[in-house]
């Protein structure tokens, strides 16, 4: 069967290219895009390490043939830190030791955004289920979970302190409200 | 700052220059971690360079048989196979990666030559345009077994009339320095056995352990304009690499250039030379690119384990729970191939009796062929599985008596001065206020008489 194009919005930019039926999504990704943030680990879905959101949900793109999700929206863990800053998953983690070789790094921050997307407070039983996808061999489950919960508290904090400036500036009709410089822009980023 | 910070415990070591230590109970951030939070960290499979050519091994089905024929033209005739490596094409086929070190004989071939020894050797290396037409490949190469008997069992190895495995021996294990194995003579264990008022004897046996990294074994090779190689590769050993690649292409040292130190999880299975040579002279003789990367079935199937050991421990003992005489035999199985095997088994001999004072050792140490993965380097490898049979001994020994395992391991614990069974003196030794700590930890009672002891004192047995 011929190659077809396919049309992916890959970190908020369109992107084109040619691929043979098949292909993994992780495979368009790493070859055609050059993002290469998302790892090969087995090629059979058992570690989790080629993890990124799928019109928002974590997927192992290793299993995704890629003309099957033509026209879908891609975040991969290049499109995390925006404008050099690092969000608040990658902050906990840099901080929080929670990488050892790195390999494994990608699709747990992947699999963090993901779950704190959907539930801003979990749990640390929650967070552990949320990650059991995802091997690492080096063994730092403990300061991996550490940082996730670490950067819902972050995350909580600052979307607290938006919402704040949010209602100040509806209220007040003002947007000259000296806050941290970013944070209301990070929360409706992710809002959106 | 969120980080607790721990500074140096002046009672254990008063003698450490701390005003100027400025690492030790600081807190200093890894310098790749931030690389592998944004993802930017390049690992060697981020690496495409235009004209990439794969590599794919055809792997014996057999664990131990002659290779009668080898035939390679339906693999040759897939669509985008560029050629098929076979053990004639390597320059120098057999190697041992320690010889760098002086262990020899060279006794493992880089490509299968007239037998394999066990399952899952490489035999044959197909190299194709795109990963898939090297797989193909690989699935198409035809070989003819001779079926030959096979021993995975160390001691069956060892008994007489047991399969020879490896001819570059002529025997099933490896020879140190004229001896069938590593020995230990200290004292006199059989006067100490007849002199104990019990006689402890016990079996442990370890199976072979899987580093299962989250990154395979894997390199790309790049031909530069100048004629060299530059290998990027997820090796724990960037320079053993090197070296051990230059004897078998036989080119000098600075023909190659080796690029990693971003490892995807290494635990001691990243140190053998598994896969640069040949992706090496796979890229020589095409002139392009080459990648050859395991799968997670070749990593789980092929990749080496940390090796299965069998120790038998006896044990001489008095009444009041002093180890009078310790004797060993401990078994180490290599697999096929030396590798790291024999160091490992050194290692192990040189552990023994563990960390305890004991007048009177004997021990042999058999690094052991037989027709299993090779085994190899993994975290502390030697000694790791030495120390669960003899702490598993000891808390045994402690059962059998009635007596408390931690005053039984005090009563026994090596004090500066003691002189070992391997004839070096012991210094800077710790257990007995590591035990004492354990215990003050974890609330368990230790009388006074215990509480007193020091590493410092008693020695000189």
């Amino acid at each position: 069967m011929a190659s077809q194009v396919v049309n992916l919005r890959v970190n908020e930019r369109s992107r084109e290219f040619l691929a043979a039926p098949g292909t993994p999504l992780l495979s368009s990704l790493r070859d055609a895009l050059g993002l290469m943030a998302a790892k090969r680990g087995c090629a059979q879905g058992s570690c989790g390490t080629c993890t990124v959101l799928l019109d928002g949900r974590p997927v192992m793109s290793c299993l995704v043939a890629v003309e099957t999700v033509d026209g879908a929206s891609v975040r991969t863990l290049e499109g995390v830190a925006r404008g050099g800053d690092l969000d608040e998953v990658q902050s906990a983690f840099l901080e929080g030791f929670a990488t050892q070789c790195g390999f494994c790094t990608a699709g747990m921050i992947m699999t963090a955004e993901a779950l704190l997307d959907r539930n801003p407070d979990p749990t640390r039983a929650e967070v552990v289920e949320a990650i059991s996808g995802n091997v690492c061999r080096c063994t730092g489950y403990g300061p991996i979970v550490d940082a996730i919960l670490d950067a819902a508290a972050r995350r909580r904090k600052e979307d607290a302190a938006a919402r704040r400036k949010e209602d100040i500036a509806a209220r007040w009709g003002t947007a000259d409200i000296a806050a941290t410089p970013g944070t209301a822009d990070a929360a409706a980023r992710r809002r959106s | 700052m969120r980080y607790k910070t721990n500074p140096i415990d002046r009672t254990y070591f008063p003698d450490e220059p701390a005003p100027d230590f400025n690492v030790i109970g600081s807190v200093v951030q890894r310098s790749d971690a931030l690389g592998h939070v944004t993802g930017r960290s390049s690992f060697f499979e981020d690496l495409s360079p235009p004209g990439l050519l794969h590599l794919k091994a055809h792997r014996s089905t057999r664990h131990h048989a002659r290779l009668a024929t080898v035939d390679t033209s339906e693999a040759l005739a897939v669509p985008g196979v560029v050629r098929v490596l076979t053990h004639a094409d390597i320059p120098n086929n057999v190697f041992t990666p320690l010889k760098l070190i002086g262990v020899q004989p060279d006794d493992e071939p880089v490509l299968a030559e007239g037998k394999v020894r066990y399952l899952g050797e490489p035999i044959c290396a197909v190299v194709a345009e795109t990963e898939a037409a090297a797989q193909e490949g690989a699935a198409r190469v035809r070989v003819g077994y001779e079926e030959l008997p096979a021993v995975f069992d160390v001691e069956e190895a060892l008994a007489e009339g047991a399969p020879i495995v490896n001819e570059y021996h002529g025997h099933n294990y490896f020879t140190y320095e004229g001896h069938h194995c590593r020995r230990i003579r200290f004292g006199d264990v059989e006067a100490a056995f007849a002199a104990a008022d019990h006689v402890f004897e016990w079996r442990y046996q370890s199976a072979p352990i899987e580093h299962a990294p989250t990154e395979t074994t894997g390199c790309v090779v790049v031909p530069q304009p100048d004629g060299r190689l530059r290998i990027h590769s997820d090796t724990q050993a960037c320079f053993f690499t090197l070296d051990n690649t230059a004897l078998i292409l036989g080119t000098p040292f600075n023909r190659l250039r080796i690029v990693g130190g971003t490892v995807g999880g290494g635990f001691g299975g990243k140190v053998d030379v598994a896969v640069e040579p040949v992706a090496c002279v796979a890229a020589m003789l095409t002139g392009q690119p080459v990648k050859y990367v395991y799968s997670r079935y070749e990593e789980m199937q092929v990749s080496s384990p940390r090796a299965a050991e069998r120790i038998y421990i006896k044990d001489a003992v008095t009444a009041d729970g002093r180890i009078i005489g310790r004797k060993i035999t401990l078994y180490v199985d290599a697999g096929a191939y030396s590798r790291h095997s024999p160091y490992g088994t050194t290692k192990a001999a040189a552990h023994l009796p563990g960390p305890y004072s004991i007048p009177n050792v004997w021990a042999d140490c058999h690094c052991v062929f037989t027709n299993r993965t090779p085994s190899s380097a993994m975290r502390g490898f030697g000694v790791t599985i030495g120390d669960f049979a003899l702490e598993s001994q000891m808390d045994r020994i402690a059962r059998a008596l009635g007596m408390d395992p931690l005053r039984l391991r005090l009563r026994n614990a090596y004090r500066d001065g003691d002189l070992k069974a391997h004839r070096k003196v012991a210094e800077g030794t710790a257990l007995v206020e590591v035990i004492q700590k354990a215990a003050e930890m974890v609330g368990h009672e230790l009388p006074e008489e215990y509480r007193r002891m020091s590493s410092m004192d008693g020695g000189g047995r």
